[in-house]
């Protein structure tokens, strides 16, 4: 049946009936949840965000097509592998956008460009997004990632350091900063 | 509407049935092409379907339709199913006669037959599969055989 099931990601793949694969990936903090469309990674999940929810959330705003199949999220695999071992400080993925909108679209994009083992403030987010004022949007902007890691949302703390919130949970939050060097070991 | 879950969640829950319902329409040998022609299929269809109510008697309905392409074009071998005999009561044509005959049955008809004869369901299966009761399932098989008994003879 396995093999059964591979041929068939495959053709509905070759056939252009692949609208979101998705697949597992280890990582220290347990395991991920990798998705993409032909456009590109589309959604990454937490260890401790429930995989059913998310799945069913792709189905209702991607396509219901909606297939488990491990190569076309090879790369987005290898590059987070490499990131976990501190070998790669800056992925090279195509994106696929299109679960954040407007204002948050831009607060995570601005999020995209803070360099590895730097961090940023949610005012300065804000101000890069184009509302200064916006602090609480920008905040929730990154509560709502789609893309955590990739989008490393974990870069952004409170004005005055304090670590602020996030999806994965604070002490995933801290071993990423550690893993940067931004937090001492 | 009912909300459209993601399709690998229908591999996972109803492929081994469809598996199984193949082998019985087809045989073994055959059963893997069939099953690839009916989630293709399925895939292919599966946004636009209105009614996410009864999606395992949905596939089972596509693989009846690619287990019955498939006995037209091996055109006249027979079926690999013993009971099939029981709607020849007017000595037909074998094989490919009987099932052209039984894909111009209404659907519900069509299903049953298909369902009783090709995949060997028992009554209360063949309900499950087209979302109907027991009894309801009883009657369209027996419509539906009345029905080609009637063209056959």
């Amino acid at each position: 049946m396995r093999a059964s099931l591979n041929r068939l990601a495959e053709r509905a793949a070759n056939e252009g009936l692949l609208d979101v694969a998705y697949t597992s990936a280890d990582s220290p903090f347990g395991t991920l949840l990798l998705a993409t469309t032909p456009r590109g990674l589309v959604r990454v999940g937490l260890p401790n965000q429930d995989d059913e929810a998310l799945l069913a959330e792709l189905a209702a705003r991607v396509s219901p097509r909606v297939l488990e199949a491990a190569a076309p999220l090879d790369d987005a695999r290898r590059e987070l592998d490499l990131y976990f071992e501190g070998k790669l400080t800056e992925f090279d993925l195509p994106l696929d956008w299109r679960l954040s909108k407007d204002f948050r679209r831009r607060v995570l994009r601005a999020i995209a460009r803070i360099p590895y083992g730097q961090t940023r403030s949610y005012t300065e987010m804000a101000r890069s997004a184009g509302n200064e004022r916006a602090v609480r949007a920008a905040g929730s902007a990154c509560g709502s990632n789609p893309l955590p890691l990739v989008v490393p949302c974990h870069r952004v703390l409170r004005s005055g350091g304090a670590l602020g919130g996030y999806g994965g949970g604070l002490p995933m939050k801290e071993g990423l900063l550690r893993l940067e060097g931004v937090l001492n070991a | 509407m009912t909300e459209l879950p993601p399709f690998q969640q229908l591999i996972d829950e109803h492929a081994g049935v469809v598996m199984g319902v193949l082998r019985g329409a087809v045989g073994g040998s055959d059963a893997e092409d069939c099953f690839q022609e009916t989630f293709i299929s399925a895939l292919r269809a599966y946004p636009k379907l209105h009614d996410a109510g009864n999606l395992r008697g949905w596939l089972i309905t596509i693989a009846h339709r690619k287990a019955i392409d498939h006995h037209r074009a091996r055109g006249r071998r027979p079926l690999p199913v013993a009971e099939v005999k029981e709607v020849a009561v007017s000595d037909p044509e074998p094989g490919d006669g009987v099932w052209a005959l039984v894909d111009g049955l209404p659907p519900k008809q069509r299903a049953a037959v298909t369902l009783r004869y090709a995949s060997d369901l028992p009554h209360a299966e063949i309900a499950a599969a087209l979302g109907c009761s027991p009894e309801a399932a009883r009657r369209s098989l027996h419509e539906g055989l009345k029905r080609l008994r009637k063209e056959m003879a």
